[in-house]
């Protein structure tokens, strides 16, 4: 430690302000995501069923088995086309309807809290929802589909659509939380910019093109960024609807590690999962801080 | 300090002689059971042991049976735990006692050791010590409506082997029939199919075999032969639309409604299907069918060997001595009957059975005295990561994502895994 620096932040009152504030997040950083990180990682190495204290040391097998296990690449898999779809459709989507209602129009905020419901409906809630909605005998889709007299296929119940349904309610659910992102920040942007750019002769569609649109750059990466750790965290919705299944076809990382670690009371094994899942989480938070986020 | 201690340590003690005074002992009793008439008789029988025991309290806990099993090793472990918990025996209840969390009951039972079925209570008793105690069993057949079987003219006391099942199947489609339902996204109504195929092609030495790592484990041929039957079946597509979607209580329900014509399922069902049917009514007894599980040719299972649940209920380390009487309380002759006569479930205490109130009942429970092997389900016996692979497995061969060969394999590798 050499001492000028520190004299020089006492003096400014900066020892202080760390002394002070620094200890109790630092505990509670510990405490509740370092320790559990750190005995996750110690569970992995061994094959334990969660009582007394694990003592059966395997090494890294529990890597090698999630490796091996078909649902942990459907998993994976999944994870990207949430993301994808959520940038594909969502984000795009989003945008427009912010663009849209961002303006000062009869009904337009009547409009966004409509939008917006769904954002806060209850995760579980929604999938319960939902699950009646694809119900291949009574549910909504089924009515539709009798109504143009085709059979009506069980969505949640086919390898091949399962996941298909799955994604259309997180587009649903989630495109209205988006485009609030998208509202506040055109409602914070100078308009004065826009007029600027009329004044000098630039249509709609440019002044949309080179003015708007670069100044929401720091909002679309927030909204991948959201779009990204939303996608990580999936859990709460699959389990109503599909609990990953049939065969595995809509597992998401958590719900596998939930239904393949936890629920077969392998916690060695989902204690693996969640390494994996953390070191994900990790790498693309720091790139995308890095690359992506560096300038905001 | 030392007054001020001295003080909490007085305090703490008058807490403790007032405690002891009024002489309340509470027991914690952790139960599944989501039937509102038959939690009421247990609420019955618990006041009634309050009223025969003064200052005991029974206070009933409840958890859903899929976040019970999630939940139950932290519990277990805490401090606060259950002094009672249910238990399907098998896998599960083999790593309870090897971790010590439950607590050795033989003396405490020796007096009414000899009124209970000695198979049941064997399933809660490990090299000589029994930590809980039995208090119903169930048996897996097809259920059937009567009606429906009519219209495809297919009679359901004719059925007993594996190909009358499936010309039964066959009749019944022609007929524009749905020939069976099942719960396909539970996955576990689906393993019984698979489950009660090796139990009547191998019977009981296949799955002593099996664990003893002989003929290849369970990628033996009487797995193999197991899966290639239910592929025959599956091949039908027997299943109502969409039955992997279906949780077991909806597919109960189609049943109930009387839009399926079979079902395999466990006997408690008899009553879950008026339950949860549109209408609450479901099928009557006069057009209700059970027959057993059919035979396959060259099988060396007896026709009478059972697949089926024992359900106890155990006593977990640290338990007052009231939990052990509370329980004894429930598995008397006496409180059994009550259970027996209402149809909830199958006595195994000796003599409660003659209290069975209607025939479908009596039927299984004679299925069940008659039995020489009793066979756990397997997602219970095998313990819940074996068990479960065997559950997903057998819902991929369903679903025509997986043969009878990748089955096999897929058990015996979470097998190798696990051992």
């Amino acid at each position: 430690m050499n001492s000028p620096a520190i004299r020089r932040a006492a003096a400014s009152g900066q020892l202080t302000a760390v002394v002070l504030f620094l200890p109790p997040a630092l505990l509670l950083f510990t405490l509740f995501v370092v320790l559990p990180v750190g005995e996750a990682a110690w569970y992995s190495v061994y094959n334990w069923n969660g009582f007394g204290r694990p003592s059966n040391w395997i090494g890294l097998d529990n890597y090698r088995y999630v490796f091996e296990t078909r649902a942990f690449g459907l998993a994976l898999r999944n994870n990207f086309l949430i993301i994808a779809v959520s940038l594909a459709i969502q984000l795009p989507l989003a945008m427009t309807l912010a663009i849209l209602l961002a303006e000062k129009f009869r009904g337009a905020v009547a409009l966004r809290m409509l939008f917006f419901l769904p954002y806060v409906l209850a995760e579980v809630a929604t999938g319960l929802i939902f699950s009646f909605v694809y119900d291949g005998d009574y549910g909504l889709v089924a009515a539709i589909w009798r109504f143009f007299g085709a059979e009506p296929p069980h969505l949640l119940a086919s390898t091949q659509t399962s996941m298909l349904a799955i994604l259309i309610v997180i587009v649903w659910k989630y495109f209205g939380f988006h485009m609030m992102l998208f509202i506040a920040a055109l409602q914070g942007q100078d308009r004065n910019l826009v007029e600027a750019a009329r004044i000098d002769g630039a249509s709609r569609w440019q002044a949309l093109r080179h003015v708007t649109l670069p100044l929401l750059y720091p909002t679309i990466r927030l909204s991948v960024f959201f779009a990204v750790v939303g996608s990580l965290q999936l859990f709460d919705l699959v389990m109503p609807l599909t609990r990953g299944g049939p065969a595995d076809s809509s597992q998401t990382m958590v719900s596998f590690l939930y239904s393949h670690g936890v629920m077969r009371m392998r916690i060695g094994y989902g204690s693996a999962i969640g390494v994996i899942l953390f070191l994900i989480c990790v790498t693309f938070a720091a790139t995308y801080k890095r690359w992506f986020m560096r300038d905001d | 300090m030392s007054i001020f201690k001295g003080s909490l340590l007085a305090a703490g003690a008058f807490a403790l002689s007032t405690g002891v005074a009024a002489a309340q002992t509470t027991v914690k009793w952790l139960h599944l059971e989501v039937n509102p008439a038959q939690i009421k008789i247990w609420e019955e029988v618990a006041r009634d042991f309050e009223a025969k025991n003064p200052g005991t309290k029974v206070e009933m806990q409840f958890l859903e049976n899929e976040s019970y099993k999630a939940k139950l090793p932290t519990l277990l472990q805490s401090n606060d735990r259950p002094h009672i918990i249910y238990s399907w025996a098998g896998g599960v209840l083999k790593a309870q006692i090897e971790a010590g969390v439950l607590q050795d009951i033989t003396a405490q039972i020796a007096d009414i050791k000899d009124t209970i079925a000695p198979a049941a209570l064997a399933a809660f008793t490990r090299d000589g010590k029994t930590y809980g105690l039995p208090f119903a069993q169930s048996q897996v057949g097809f259920i059937y409506n009567k009606e429906l079987m009519a219209k495809g003219g297919v009679d359901g006391t004719t059925i007993k082997t594996w190909d009358d099942l499936l010309g039964a199947v066959k009749k019944l489609k022609a007929a524009g029939v749905t020939p069976l339902t099942v719960g396909g996204g539970d996955k576990w109504p689906l393993h019984f199919y698979w489950t009660y195929l090796a139990v009547r092609q191998g019977g009981k030495a296949a799955l002593e075999a099996a664990l003893a790592g002989k003929d290849g484990g369970f990628e033996s041929e009487t797995y193999q032969k197991a899966g290639e039957y239910m592929k025959q079946l599956v091949d039908l597509q027997p299943f109502q639309n969409g039955f992997l979607g279906f949780k077991n209580p909806q597919s109960t329900g189609f049943f109930g409604d009387g839009k399926a014509a079979m079902s395999l399922v466990i006997s408690t069902v008899y009553h879950q299907q008026k339950a949860l049917a549109a209408n609450k009514v479901g099928i009557p007894d006069d057009k209700l069918g059970f027959f057993d599980f059919p035979t396959v040719p060259g099988g060396k299972g007896a026709a009478s060997d059972t697949l089926g649940g024992i359900n106890g209920w155990l006593i977990t380390k640290g338990a007052p001595k009231a939990a052990v009487d509370f329980v004894k309380h429930f598995v008397s002759k006496d409180v059994q009957s009550r259970l027996a006569g209402a149809n909830f479930l199958i006595p195994v205490v000796k003599g409660a059975d003659a209290g069975i109130g209607n025939a479908f009942m009596r039927n299984v429970a004679q299925n069940l005295a008659r039995s020489g092997y009793h066979q756990n389900f397997y997602d219970q016996d095998l313990g819940p990561s074996v068990g479960r692979v065997v559950n997903d497995a057998t819902a991929e061969l369903a679903g025509g994502s997986m043969t009878p060969k990748q089955v096999a394999k897929a058990v015996q590798d979470a097998w190798k895994q696990g051992n």
